[in-house]
């Protein structure tokens, strides 16, 4: 199963949910926020979220800016 | 007298806001909030990249600050609604600064895009500070959009050349009824007290605190300039003149009296 996230193709041997894609991706769940093909994903939702071929997520977080 | 700038309903001491943008580290940035003694800073919005995962820029932020993220990185009023969403999502609060830029070059700010976005987000809930270019009848707009100040710039982003719009925002200071607040390009705390002097409600500065070789005393200067530039304001300078004008009394010289 192949997904999209940030940009690049990752393909997925298991079927996961986003919070196992963060920990597999050792993120802290505290320090990002989740957009799944455009829709915000709150972190109580992100266990029971399951990626789906062709999804396009978006794992961001804040920097320096100005 | 009590002297203090409001906001979307919140008043703030300091009119200095600063960027996180360009540290060499993170750790600067409490220590550049304590010395400028502001009360809002900006962050942005950014992909997480893997290979290279920066630290969670919020632990370094204290808890009493307003951070405000910046919709950087759009180009239309679409993405930059988008972002201010997500951002929103992330922790950040429900001010937003609008940051709608096409033009690679001067990285000018697309005021027609930035409008649109105002009137959406405000509509949203949002308190919203459009970057813009210092025009008025654009200014007026962001008004009846529902901003809550208007963010013109002195000179292009990052140049650190100062207040070269300066007519320009003059009139909008003179004729737009939120807080105008100077943003982009100031390089210099005596920019700074030169935009307060003359009326600004407050400047937003970055790169000229961030690229000092010494940030944190920087910013010291800046909240002092700032804090300064809009005493003078208060005070009402006194008018310029052409000719001198002796500040001693012209009367009682010695050779009167010899």
């Amino acid at each position: 199963m192949n997904i999209k996230v940030n940009g690049k193709t990752e393909a997925l041997v298991q079927e996961c949910s986003v919070k196992d894609f963060l920990d597999i991706k050792g993120l802290e769940a505290t320090s990002v926020v989740i957009d799944l093909n455009g829709h915000i994903v709150k972190a109580q939702d992100w266990e029971e979220t399951l990626l789906r071929e062709g999804d396009v997520l978006e794992i961001l977080r804040l920097v320096g800016g100005g | 007298m009590e002297d203090f700038l409001e906001i979307g309903g919140v008043r703030l001491r300091s009119r200095l806001l600063v960027g996180t943008g360009k540290f060499s580290d993170y750790r600067l940035i409490p220590k550049v909030v304590t010395a400028s003694q502001t009360e809002v800073v900006t962050v942005a919005l950014r992909r997480v990249d893997f290979d290279n995962p920066a630290e969670n820029m919020l632990e370094y932020l204290p808890k009493e600050v307003i951070v405000m993220p910046n919709t950087s990185g759009a180009r239309n009023a679409e993405e930059a609604v988008r972002i201010a969403r997500i951002a929103r999502a992330a922790g950040c609060g429900n001010w937003v600064k609008i940051e709608v830029i096409s033009d690679q070059r001067y990285l000018l700010p697309d005021n027609f895009e930035t409008l649109k976005a105002t009137e959406i987000l405000a509509k949203e809930g949002f308190v919203v500070l459009p970057y813009m270019s210092p025009d008025l009848m654009a200014a007026k707009r962001m008004v009846d959009a529902g901003a809550a100040a208007v963010m013109p710039l002195g000179s292009p982003i990052g140049t650190n050349r100062g207040l070269k719009t300066r007519e320009l925002i003059e009139i909008l200071i003179s004729e737009v009824k939120l807080p105008v607040i100077i943003d982009a390009g100031i390089g210099r705390p005596s920019q700074a007290a030169e935009a307060m002097e003359m009326g600004a409600a407050a400047v937003l500065v970055n790169t000229a605190i961030a690229t000092a070789e010494d940030p944190v005393m920087m910013a010291e200067a800046f909240g002092q300039a700032v804090s300064a530039g809009r005493k003078a304001f208060l005070a009402g300078p006194g008018a310029i003149q052409k000719y001198a004008v002796a500040s001693s009394p012209l009367t009682g010289f010695l050779q009167e009296i010899s």
